[in-house]
Protein backbone atom coordinates (compact mmCIF):
# COMPACT_ATOMS: atom_id res chain seq x y z
CA UNK A 1 0.00 0.00 0.00
CA UNK A 2 1.11 3.57 -0.95
CA UNK A 3 2.19 6.25 2.06
CA UNK A 4 -0.10 8.68 2.62
CA UNK A 5 2.20 11.12 0.55
CA UNK A 6 3.03 8.83 -2.08
CA UNK A 7 -0.41 9.64 -3.29
CA UNK A 8 -1.73 11.34 -6.23
CA UNK A 9 -4.24 14.38 -6.02
CA UNK A 10 -7.17 12.08 -7.13
CA UNK A 11 -6.36 9.41 -4.56
CA UNK A 12 -5.64 11.88 -1.64
CA UNK A 13 -9.25 13.27 -2.49
CA UNK A 14 -10.72 9.57 -2.17
CA UNK A 15 -9.03 8.83 0.96
CA UNK A 16 -9.91 12.21 2.44
CA UNK A 17 -13.80 12.00 1.52
CA UNK A 18 -13.71 8.05 2.60
CA UNK A 19 -12.22 9.25 6.15
CA UNK A 20 -9.74 6.64 4.97
CA UNK A 21 -7.50 9.36 6.84
CA UNK A 22 -7.42 13.40 7.59
CA UNK A 23 -6.13 15.99 6.01
CA UNK A 24 -3.69 16.40 9.06
CA UNK A 25 -2.24 13.09 8.54
CA UNK A 26 -2.29 13.68 4.70
CA UNK A 27 0.07 16.73 5.83
CA UNK A 28 1.80 15.02 8.28
CA UNK A 29 3.33 12.21 5.97
CA UNK A 30 4.09 15.44 3.91
CA UNK A 31 6.22 16.71 6.68
CA UNK A 32 7.86 13.68 7.94
CA UNK A 33 8.96 12.88 4.23
CA UNK A 34 10.71 16.73 3.95
CA UNK A 35 12.16 15.72 7.67
CA UNK A 36 13.31 12.62 5.89
CA UNK A 37 14.95 13.40 2.62
CA UNK A 38 14.94 16.91 1.98
CA UNK A 39 18.60 17.16 3.40
CA UNK A 40 19.42 15.51 0.57
CA UNK A 41 17.11 16.83 -2.18
CA UNK A 42 17.11 20.61 -0.80
CA UNK A 43 14.03 21.14 -2.38
CA UNK A 44 12.64 23.59 -0.12
CA UNK A 45 13.56 27.05 0.38
CA UNK A 46 10.93 27.43 3.53
CA UNK A 47 8.66 24.60 4.89
CA UNK A 48 5.71 25.79 6.78
CA UNK A 49 5.07 22.86 9.30
CA UNK A 50 2.44 23.79 11.60
CA UNK A 51 1.03 26.43 9.69
CA UNK A 52 0.20 23.75 7.37
CA UNK A 53 -1.04 21.67 10.11
CA UNK A 54 -3.35 24.35 11.48
CA UNK A 55 -4.54 24.90 8.56
CA UNK A 56 -4.95 20.89 7.57
CA UNK A 57 -7.50 20.76 10.80
CA UNK A 58 -9.50 23.61 10.13
CA UNK A 59 -10.03 22.12 6.30
CA UNK A 60 -11.28 18.85 7.97
CA UNK A 61 -14.28 17.73 5.98
CA UNK A 62 -14.29 20.03 3.13
CA UNK A 63 -15.55 19.37 0.14
CA UNK A 64 -13.76 22.35 -2.22
CA UNK A 65 -11.79 20.93 -5.32
CA UNK A 66 -8.50 21.06 -3.29
CA UNK A 67 -9.76 20.44 0.68
CA UNK A 68 -6.95 19.18 2.26
CA UNK A 69 -4.15 19.13 -0.52
CA UNK A 70 -0.93 19.79 0.44
CA UNK A 71 1.38 21.88 -2.42
CA UNK A 72 4.55 22.91 -3.14
CA UNK A 73 4.85 26.62 -4.12
CA UNK A 74 7.73 27.78 -6.02
CA UNK A 75 9.37 30.47 -4.25
CA UNK A 76 8.43 33.27 -6.82
CA UNK A 77 4.95 32.73 -6.49
CA UNK A 78 3.84 35.59 -3.53
CA UNK A 79 2.59 34.32 -0.43
CA UNK A 80 1.04 36.34 1.98
CA UNK A 81 2.88 36.54 5.15
CA UNK A 82 5.46 33.63 4.07
CA UNK A 83 8.95 34.74 2.93
CA UNK A 84 8.70 34.67 -1.20
CA UNK A 85 12.43 35.05 -2.45
CA UNK A 86 12.77 34.08 -5.95
CA UNK A 87 15.83 32.33 -4.44
CA UNK A 88 17.90 35.70 -4.57
CA UNK A 89 19.82 37.05 -1.82
CA UNK A 90 17.99 40.16 -2.67
CA UNK A 91 14.12 39.28 -1.81
CA UNK A 92 15.91 37.17 0.93
CA UNK A 93 13.76 38.29 3.80
CA UNK A 94 10.60 39.68 1.80
CA UNK A 95 7.32 39.06 3.09
CA UNK A 96 4.65 39.61 0.58
CA UNK A 97 1.56 41.57 1.97
CA UNK A 98 -0.60 39.59 -0.83
CA UNK A 99 -1.23 36.05 -2.58
CA UNK A 100 -0.48 35.82 -6.64
CA UNK A 101 -3.33 34.89 -8.19
CA UNK A 102 -2.30 31.10 -8.79
CA UNK A 103 -2.00 30.73 -4.76
CA UNK A 104 -5.38 32.65 -3.70
CA UNK A 105 -7.13 30.53 -6.29
CA UNK A 106 -5.29 27.29 -4.76
CA UNK A 107 -5.93 28.56 -1.30
CA UNK A 108 -9.44 29.34 -2.29
CA UNK A 109 -10.34 25.61 -3.65
CA UNK A 110 -8.97 24.40 -0.24
CA UNK A 111 -5.30 23.76 -0.82
CA UNK A 112 -2.72 24.00 1.56
CA UNK A 113 0.59 25.49 1.26
CA UNK A 114 3.12 23.21 3.01
CA UNK A 115 6.04 25.30 1.76
CA UNK A 116 8.32 27.23 -0.72
CA UNK A 117 10.57 25.47 -3.39
CA UNK A 118 13.81 26.25 -4.36
CA UNK A 119 14.68 27.60 -7.95
CA UNK A 120 17.36 29.39 -9.76
CA UNK A 121 17.32 33.34 -8.29
CA UNK A 122 14.78 34.99 -10.41
CA UNK A 123 13.91 32.10 -12.22
CA UNK A 124 17.27 33.05 -14.28
CA UNK A 125 18.46 29.01 -15.59
CA UNK A 126 17.72 25.59 -16.03
CA UNK A 127 19.23 24.01 -13.30
CA UNK A 128 18.36 25.33 -10.11
CA UNK A 129 22.09 25.42 -9.55
CA UNK A 130 22.41 29.41 -9.80
CA UNK A 131 19.72 29.91 -6.11
CA UNK A 132 21.73 32.36 -4.50
CA UNK A 133 21.39 29.97 -1.46
CA UNK A 134 21.40 26.35 -2.13
CA UNK A 135 21.35 23.44 -5.45
CA UNK A 136 18.44 21.39 -5.44
CA UNK A 137 19.68 17.65 -6.44
CA UNK A 138 17.51 14.97 -8.53
CA UNK A 139 16.24 12.89 -6.32
CA UNK A 140 16.60 9.69 -9.20
CA UNK A 141 20.48 10.34 -8.41
CA UNK A 142 21.36 12.97 -6.52
CA UNK A 143 24.68 13.48 -8.35
CA UNK A 144 22.40 15.09 -11.14
CA UNK A 145 20.61 18.37 -11.22
CA UNK A 146 17.06 18.41 -11.09
CA UNK A 147 16.53 20.67 -14.23
CA UNK A 148 14.96 24.67 -13.71
CA UNK A 149 14.00 27.11 -12.68
CA UNK A 150 11.24 25.03 -11.27
CA UNK A 151 14.09 22.39 -10.29
CA UNK A 152 12.83 22.26 -6.08
CA UNK A 153 9.31 22.12 -7.37
CA UNK A 154 9.78 18.92 -9.86
CA UNK A 155 12.26 17.57 -7.08
CA UNK A 156 9.21 17.49 -4.28
CA UNK A 157 6.97 16.12 -6.00
CA UNK A 158 9.09 13.00 -7.25
CA UNK A 159 10.51 12.72 -3.92
CA UNK A 160 6.94 12.37 -2.98
CA UNK A 161 7.64 15.44 -0.36
CA UNK A 162 4.16 17.06 -1.47
CA UNK A 163 1.70 15.66 -3.55
CA UNK A 164 1.63 18.13 -6.01
CA UNK A 165 3.57 21.50 -6.92
CA UNK A 166 3.05 24.82 -9.06
CA UNK A 167 5.90 26.16 -10.89
CA UNK A 168 6.27 28.82 -13.24
CA UNK A 169 7.73 28.94 -17.33
CA UNK A 170 9.37 31.58 -19.00
CA UNK A 171 10.95 28.63 -21.35
CA UNK A 172 11.17 25.30 -20.02
CA UNK A 173 11.10 26.10 -16.65
CA UNK A 174 8.38 23.82 -15.59
CA UNK A 175 8.59 21.61 -18.63
CA UNK A 176 12.72 20.68 -18.45
CA UNK A 177 13.06 20.16 -14.60
CA UNK A 178 9.78 18.12 -15.18
CA UNK A 179 11.57 15.69 -18.13
CA UNK A 180 14.55 15.66 -15.47
CA UNK A 181 13.02 14.49 -12.71
CA UNK A 182 9.90 12.71 -14.09
CA UNK A 183 6.98 14.49 -13.40
CA UNK A 184 3.74 15.77 -15.30
CA UNK A 185 4.63 19.48 -16.15
CA UNK A 186 1.88 21.54 -17.76
CA UNK A 187 3.15 25.33 -19.27
CA UNK A 188 -0.47 26.60 -20.60
CA UNK A 189 -0.63 28.59 -23.15
CA UNK A 190 0.40 32.05 -22.76
CA UNK A 191 -2.44 34.21 -20.71
CA UNK A 192 -4.59 30.92 -19.60
CA UNK A 193 -3.30 31.55 -15.97
CA UNK A 194 -2.90 34.74 -14.39
CA UNK A 195 1.10 36.33 -13.88
CA UNK A 196 -0.50 38.45 -10.91
CA UNK A 197 2.19 38.08 -7.86
CA UNK A 198 4.67 35.99 -9.55
CA UNK A 199 7.83 37.85 -9.29
CA UNK A 200 8.28 38.81 -13.00
CA UNK A 201 11.34 37.96 -15.51
CA UNK A 202 10.42 37.47 -19.19
CA UNK A 203 6.31 39.54 -18.94
CA UNK A 204 5.87 38.63 -22.87
CA UNK A 205 6.33 34.38 -21.49
CA UNK A 206 5.71 34.37 -18.59
CA UNK A 207 3.30 31.58 -17.81
CA UNK A 208 2.73 29.60 -14.45
CA UNK A 209 1.20 25.89 -14.66
CA UNK A 210 1.33 22.50 -12.69
CA UNK A 211 4.18 20.08 -11.91
CA UNK A 212 2.40 17.03 -10.97
CA UNK A 213 2.33 13.15 -10.20
CA UNK A 214 -0.23 12.06 -12.78
CA UNK A 215 -2.03 14.01 -15.87
CA UNK A 216 -5.32 13.70 -14.04
CA UNK A 217 -3.98 15.59 -11.23
CA UNK A 218 -2.57 18.62 -13.64
CA UNK A 219 -6.09 18.53 -15.28
CA UNK A 220 -7.82 19.11 -11.49
CA UNK A 221 -5.13 21.87 -10.64
CA UNK A 222 -5.75 23.77 -14.27
CA UNK A 223 -9.58 23.80 -13.32
CA UNK A 224 -8.77 25.67 -10.15
CA UNK A 225 -6.05 28.18 -11.34
CA UNK A 226 -7.00 29.04 -14.68
CA UNK A 227 -9.15 32.36 -15.98
CA UNK A 228 -9.51 35.42 -16.59
CA UNK A 229 -7.86 38.08 -13.95
CA UNK A 230 -9.20 41.75 -13.04
CA UNK A 231 -5.19 42.07 -11.69
CA UNK A 232 -3.65 40.52 -14.94
CA UNK A 233 -5.07 42.42 -18.15
CA UNK A 234 -3.03 39.25 -20.24
CA UNK A 235 -4.77 36.70 -18.37
CA UNK A 236 -7.48 35.33 -21.32
CA UNK A 237 -11.24 35.95 -20.88
CA UNK A 238 -11.58 32.63 -22.75
CA UNK A 239 -14.05 30.65 -20.44
CA UNK A 240 -12.11 28.22 -18.56
CA UNK A 241 -12.74 24.23 -19.81
CA UNK A 242 -13.57 21.44 -17.51
CA UNK A 243 -10.03 19.86 -18.18
CA UNK A 244 -11.13 16.67 -15.81
CA UNK A 245 -13.43 15.96 -18.50
CA UNK A 246 -12.88 14.03 -21.47
CA UNK A 247 -9.60 12.53 -20.65
CA UNK A 248 -10.09 9.22 -21.21
CA UNK A 249 -11.82 10.13 -24.87
CA UNK A 250 -9.97 7.86 -27.59
CA UNK A 251 -7.44 9.45 -29.33
CA UNK A 252 -8.53 7.54 -32.59
CA UNK A 253 -7.97 9.66 -35.61
CA UNK A 254 -5.96 12.25 -34.28
CA UNK A 255 -3.15 13.42 -35.78
CA UNK A 256 0.29 13.92 -34.31
CA UNK A 257 3.23 15.87 -36.25
CA UNK A 258 7.17 14.84 -35.22
CA UNK A 259 10.01 17.47 -36.59
CA UNK A 260 13.21 15.35 -37.42
CA UNK A 261 14.92 19.00 -36.71
CA UNK A 262 14.01 17.95 -32.94
CA UNK A 263 15.11 15.10 -32.58
CA UNK A 264 18.25 15.64 -34.43
CA UNK A 265 19.28 18.01 -31.15
CA UNK A 266 18.60 15.13 -28.90
CA UNK A 267 21.05 12.77 -27.54
CA UNK A 268 20.76 9.24 -29.25
CA UNK A 269 19.11 7.94 -26.24
CA UNK A 270 16.40 10.59 -25.60
CA UNK A 271 15.87 10.11 -29.28
CA UNK A 272 15.11 6.94 -29.15
CA UNK A 273 12.42 6.54 -25.93
CA UNK A 274 10.55 9.67 -27.80
CA UNK A 275 10.25 7.69 -30.96
CA UNK A 276 9.28 4.36 -29.30
CA UNK A 277 6.95 6.81 -26.96
CA UNK A 278 5.17 7.47 -30.82
CA UNK A 279 4.83 3.99 -31.62
CA UNK A 280 2.54 4.01 -28.63
CA UNK A 281 0.49 6.73 -29.74
CA UNK A 282 0.01 4.89 -32.91
CA UNK A 283 -1.44 1.74 -31.24
CA UNK A 284 -3.80 3.83 -29.40
CA UNK A 285 -5.11 5.18 -32.57
CA UNK A 286 -3.30 7.89 -33.68
CA UNK A 287 -1.74 8.87 -37.13
CA UNK A 288 2.07 10.11 -36.88
CA UNK A 289 3.13 12.29 -39.80
CA UNK A 290 6.60 13.86 -40.29
CA UNK A 291 6.04 17.66 -40.83
CA UNK A 292 8.68 20.47 -40.99
CA UNK A 293 9.14 23.21 -38.07
CA UNK A 294 11.40 26.03 -38.22
CA UNK A 295 14.96 25.35 -37.25
CA UNK A 296 14.63 25.63 -33.15
CA UNK A 297 18.47 27.11 -33.18
CA UNK A 298 17.19 30.25 -34.49
CA UNK A 299 14.32 30.23 -30.96
CA UNK A 300 17.30 30.01 -28.96
CA UNK A 301 18.53 33.73 -30.18
CA UNK A 302 15.41 34.83 -30.64
CA UNK A 303 14.48 33.66 -26.82
CA UNK A 304 17.37 35.41 -25.43
CA UNK A 305 17.13 38.64 -26.51
CA UNK A 306 13.53 39.12 -25.61
CA UNK A 307 14.11 37.37 -22.73
CA UNK A 308 17.32 38.93 -21.59
CA UNK A 309 15.47 42.40 -22.63
CA UNK A 310 12.15 42.14 -19.95
CA UNK A 311 14.97 40.85 -17.78
CA UNK A 312 16.34 43.99 -17.75
CA UNK A 313 13.61 46.08 -17.13
CA UNK A 314 11.76 43.98 -14.63
CA UNK A 315 14.62 43.71 -12.34
CA UNK A 316 15.26 47.26 -12.69
CA UNK A 317 12.48 47.74 -9.68
CA UNK A 318 15.32 46.41 -7.30
CA UNK A 319 16.88 49.68 -5.91
CA UNK A 320 16.85 48.50 -2.16
CA UNK A 321 14.17 51.24 -1.46
CA UNK A 322 10.80 50.17 -1.73
CA UNK A 323 11.69 46.41 -0.44
CA UNK A 324 14.68 43.88 -0.74
CA UNK A 325 18.13 45.30 -0.64
CA UNK A 326 20.11 46.80 -3.25
CA UNK A 327 21.47 46.28 -6.82
CA UNK A 328 24.93 45.28 -5.22
CA UNK A 329 23.53 42.40 -4.44
CA UNK A 330 22.58 40.85 -7.40
CA UNK A 331 24.47 37.21 -8.27
CA UNK A 332 26.26 36.69 -11.41
CA UNK A 333 23.84 35.36 -13.63
CA UNK A 334 21.19 38.03 -12.82
CA UNK A 335 24.29 40.48 -13.62
CA UNK A 336 25.08 38.92 -17.00
CA UNK A 337 21.02 38.80 -18.36
CA UNK A 338 20.43 42.55 -16.64
CA UNK A 339 23.80 44.09 -18.34
CA UNK A 340 22.47 42.14 -22.40
CA UNK A 341 19.26 43.10 -21.75
CA UNK A 342 20.32 46.52 -21.10
CA UNK A 343 22.99 46.59 -24.21
CA UNK A 344 19.94 44.71 -26.38
CA UNK A 345 18.14 48.17 -25.75
CA UNK A 346 20.09 50.76 -25.32
CA UNK A 347 20.26 53.62 -27.86
CA UNK A 348 20.95 52.56 -31.43
CA UNK A 349 20.75 48.94 -30.42
CA UNK A 350 17.11 48.11 -30.07
CA UNK A 351 16.46 47.68 -33.66
CA UNK A 352 18.88 45.60 -34.39
CA UNK A 353 18.33 43.30 -31.68
CA UNK A 354 15.34 43.50 -29.66
CA UNK A 355 13.24 44.68 -32.89
CA UNK A 356 14.30 42.11 -34.90
CA UNK A 357 13.70 39.11 -32.41
CA UNK A 358 10.01 40.03 -32.50
CA UNK A 359 10.06 39.98 -36.13
CA UNK A 360 11.53 36.24 -36.10
CA UNK A 361 9.54 35.92 -32.90
CA UNK A 362 6.45 36.40 -36.12
CA UNK A 363 7.81 34.10 -38.66
CA UNK A 364 7.73 31.19 -35.45
CA UNK A 365 4.35 31.69 -35.16
CA UNK A 366 3.22 31.82 -38.20
CA UNK A 367 5.63 28.52 -38.41
CA UNK A 368 3.61 26.79 -35.86
CA UNK A 369 0.42 28.44 -37.33
CA UNK A 370 1.28 26.17 -40.30
CA UNK A 371 1.86 22.91 -38.73
CA UNK A 372 -1.27 22.79 -36.86
CA UNK A 373 -3.07 23.66 -40.19
CA UNK A 374 -1.87 19.52 -40.92
CA UNK A 375 -1.32 18.40 -37.17
CA UNK A 376 -3.68 18.54 -34.18
CA UNK A 377 -0.82 18.20 -32.05
CA UNK A 378 3.04 17.80 -32.38
CA UNK A 379 5.23 15.61 -30.03
CA UNK A 380 9.37 15.67 -29.48
CA UNK A 381 11.83 15.14 -26.64
CA UNK A 382 11.30 18.17 -23.82
CA UNK A 383 14.69 18.38 -23.20
CA UNK A 384 18.01 17.42 -25.47
CA UNK A 385 19.03 14.95 -22.75
CA UNK A 386 18.80 13.58 -19.38
CA UNK A 387 19.91 15.30 -16.34
CA UNK A 388 23.50 16.70 -16.18
CA UNK A 389 25.77 16.68 -13.14
CA UNK A 390 25.84 19.25 -10.95
CA UNK A 391 28.66 22.27 -11.93
CA UNK A 392 27.29 21.70 -15.41
CA UNK A 393 25.83 25.27 -15.61
CA UNK A 394 28.74 27.09 -14.13
CA UNK A 395 30.61 29.32 -16.68
CA UNK A 396 28.11 28.77 -19.39
CA UNK A 397 26.28 32.16 -20.10
CA UNK A 398 24.18 30.07 -22.88
CA UNK A 399 23.76 26.92 -20.76
CA UNK A 400 19.97 27.55 -19.68
CA UNK A 401 19.43 28.06 -23.53
CA UNK A 402 21.03 25.05 -25.01
CA UNK A 403 19.33 22.58 -22.24
CA UNK A 404 15.62 24.50 -23.30
CA UNK A 405 16.53 24.56 -27.35
CA UNK A 406 13.53 22.24 -27.91
CA UNK A 407 11.07 24.37 -25.69
CA UNK A 408 11.75 27.85 -26.62
CA UNK A 409 9.91 27.89 -30.26
CA UNK A 410 6.78 26.73 -28.53
CA UNK A 411 7.09 29.46 -25.84
CA UNK A 412 7.95 31.95 -27.61
CA UNK A 413 4.67 31.59 -29.69
CA UNK A 414 2.82 31.40 -26.51
CA UNK A 415 1.95 27.66 -26.84
CA UNK A 416 1.04 25.22 -24.40
CA UNK A 417 3.19 22.25 -24.11
CA UNK A 418 2.86 18.81 -21.52
CA UNK A 419 6.06 17.18 -20.38
CA UNK A 420 5.44 13.38 -19.45
CA UNK A 421 7.83 10.74 -18.69
CA UNK A 422 8.31 8.33 -21.58
CA UNK A 423 11.21 5.83 -20.41
CA UNK A 424 14.56 5.66 -18.60
CA UNK A 425 17.97 5.93 -19.86
CA UNK A 426 20.59 3.37 -19.43
CA UNK A 427 22.14 5.32 -16.06
CA UNK A 428 17.90 5.04 -14.88
CA UNK A 429 17.72 9.09 -15.45
CA UNK A 430 13.55 10.21 -16.60
CA UNK A 431 13.38 10.63 -20.19
CA UNK A 432 10.44 13.46 -21.26
CA UNK A 433 8.52 13.73 -24.06
CA UNK A 434 6.75 16.97 -24.83
CA UNK A 435 3.46 17.69 -26.02
CA UNK A 436 3.02 21.08 -27.86
CA UNK A 437 -0.56 22.07 -29.35
CA UNK A 438 -2.26 25.28 -30.71
CA UNK A 439 -3.31 28.00 -28.27
CA UNK A 440 -5.61 26.91 -25.55
CA UNK A 441 -5.62 23.36 -26.64
CA UNK A 442 -4.99 22.16 -23.11
CA UNK A 443 -7.88 20.09 -23.05
CA UNK A 444 -6.91 18.05 -26.35
CA UNK A 445 -3.20 18.03 -25.32
CA UNK A 446 -3.89 16.48 -21.70
CA UNK A 447 -6.32 13.60 -23.32
CA UNK A 448 -3.56 12.83 -25.26
CA UNK A 449 -0.99 12.73 -22.25
CA UNK A 450 -3.81 10.64 -20.42
CA UNK A 451 -3.64 7.97 -22.90
CA UNK A 452 -0.41 7.53 -23.13
CA UNK A 453 0.21 7.31 -19.31
CA UNK A 454 -3.09 5.07 -18.97
CA UNK A 455 -1.22 3.04 -22.16
CA UNK A 456 2.52 3.12 -19.79
CA UNK A 457 1.45 1.95 -16.26
CA UNK A 458 5.20 0.32 -16.30
CA UNK A 459 6.86 4.35 -16.20
CA UNK A 460 5.05 4.89 -12.87
CA UNK A 461 8.07 4.34 -10.92
CA UNK A 462 9.83 6.09 -7.87
CA UNK A 463 13.37 6.85 -7.23
CA UNK A 464 14.92 5.47 -4.17
CA UNK A 465 15.93 8.19 -1.80
CA UNK B 1 33.17 38.16 -33.12
CA UNK B 2 32.23 41.49 -32.48
CA UNK B 3 34.20 42.61 -29.29
CA UNK B 4 32.79 45.05 -26.75
CA UNK B 5 35.88 46.96 -25.10
CA UNK B 6 35.69 47.71 -21.34
CA UNK B 7 34.22 51.10 -21.81
CA UNK B 8 31.32 49.94 -23.60
CA UNK B 9 30.62 47.41 -20.92
CA UNK B 10 31.08 50.22 -18.30
CA UNK B 11 28.31 52.35 -20.39
CA UNK B 12 26.22 49.54 -19.98
CA UNK B 13 26.51 48.86 -16.44
CA UNK B 14 25.93 52.52 -15.54
CA UNK B 15 22.62 52.63 -17.50
CA UNK B 16 21.65 49.11 -15.83
CA UNK B 17 22.54 51.19 -12.81
CA UNK B 18 25.41 48.00 -11.83
CA UNK B 19 29.03 48.52 -10.07
CA UNK B 20 30.96 45.69 -11.55
CA UNK B 21 34.80 45.28 -10.98
CA UNK B 22 37.08 45.24 -13.33
CA UNK B 23 37.37 41.47 -12.88
CA UNK B 24 33.37 41.24 -13.68
CA UNK B 25 33.90 43.89 -17.02
CA UNK B 26 36.45 41.77 -18.17
CA UNK B 27 34.33 38.63 -17.65
CA UNK B 28 31.18 39.54 -18.84
CA UNK B 29 32.47 41.63 -21.43
CA UNK B 30 34.16 38.44 -22.99
CA UNK B 31 31.12 36.76 -22.46
CA UNK B 32 28.71 39.72 -23.55
CA UNK B 33 30.52 39.27 -26.80
CA UNK B 34 30.15 36.25 -27.13
CA UNK B 35 26.05 35.90 -27.01
CA UNK B 36 25.85 38.95 -28.70
CA UNK B 37 27.59 36.82 -31.41
CA UNK B 38 25.40 33.94 -31.15
CA UNK B 39 22.51 36.26 -31.65
CA UNK B 40 23.74 38.02 -34.85
CA UNK B 41 22.59 34.03 -36.41
CA UNK B 42 19.27 36.08 -36.95
CA UNK B 43 20.70 38.19 -39.44
CA UNK B 44 20.51 35.17 -41.85
CA UNK B 45 16.70 35.31 -41.60
CA UNK B 46 15.13 37.89 -44.11
CA UNK B 47 12.81 39.95 -41.96
CA UNK B 48 12.20 42.76 -44.58
CA UNK B 49 8.92 42.25 -44.94
CA UNK B 50 7.73 40.97 -41.52
CA UNK B 51 5.65 43.18 -38.89
CA UNK B 52 7.14 42.54 -35.03
CA UNK B 53 5.28 40.71 -32.75
CA UNK B 54 5.04 42.24 -29.09
CA UNK B 55 2.95 39.51 -27.52
CA UNK B 56 0.89 36.81 -28.31
CA UNK B 57 -2.16 37.11 -26.53
CA UNK B 58 -4.40 38.28 -29.84
CA UNK B 59 -6.04 40.73 -26.73
CA UNK B 60 -6.25 44.51 -26.91
CA UNK B 61 -7.52 47.57 -24.92
CA UNK B 62 -9.06 45.41 -21.89
CA UNK B 63 -11.35 47.64 -19.68
CA UNK B 64 -12.93 46.74 -16.57
CA UNK B 65 -15.35 49.32 -14.52
CA UNK B 66 -13.77 51.99 -12.64
CA UNK B 67 -15.00 51.11 -9.32
CA UNK B 68 -13.45 51.50 -5.72
CA UNK B 69 -12.37 47.90 -3.96
CA UNK B 70 -11.26 47.60 -0.85
CA UNK B 71 -6.76 47.60 -0.91
CA UNK B 72 -4.28 45.79 0.68
CA UNK B 73 -3.65 46.09 4.38
CA UNK B 74 -1.75 49.15 5.47
CA UNK B 75 -0.19 47.67 8.51
CA UNK B 76 2.99 48.64 8.67
CA UNK B 77 3.22 52.18 7.13
CA UNK B 78 4.55 55.59 8.56
CA UNK B 79 1.27 58.35 8.83
CA UNK B 80 2.98 62.09 8.17
CA UNK B 81 1.47 65.47 8.25
CA UNK B 82 -0.33 66.05 4.65
CA UNK B 83 2.18 68.32 2.76
CA UNK B 84 0.34 69.12 -0.38
CA UNK B 85 -3.07 70.71 -0.28
CA UNK B 86 -5.80 70.56 -3.01
CA UNK B 87 -7.17 74.03 -1.99
CA UNK B 88 -3.90 76.29 -2.05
Amino acid sequence: MKKLNQLSIIEAKNGLKNKDFSAVELVQACIDRIKEVDTKVKAFVTVCGDKALDEAKKSEGGTKPLSGIPFAIKDNFCTEGIATTASSNILKDYLPPYNATVVARLQNAGAIIIGKTNMDAWAHGSSTETSDFFTTHNPWDISKLPGGSSGGSAASVVADETIASVGSETAGSIRQPSAWCGTVGLKPTYGRVSRYGVIAMGSSVDSPGPITKTIADTAAVLNVIAGSDSFDATASPRPVENYLEGLDKPIKNLVIGYSDKYFQVADKEVAQKVKEALSVFEKLGAKIKEIKLFDPQYAIAVYTILQRSEVSSNLGRYDGIRYGLDRTHFGVEAKRRIMLGTYCLSAGYYDAYYLKAQKVRTIICQDFARAFGEVDLIIGPTSPSTALPLGSSKNHPMFGEVADVLVEPSTIAGLPGLNINCGFSSEGLPVGLQIIGPQFAEKLILNAGYQFEQATPELKIKPKL
Amino acid sequence: MKKLTSDEVKHVAKLAKLELTDAEVEKLGNQLSETISYVDKLNEIDTSKTKPTDQVSGLKNRFRPDVIKPSLKIDGYFKVKLILNKNK
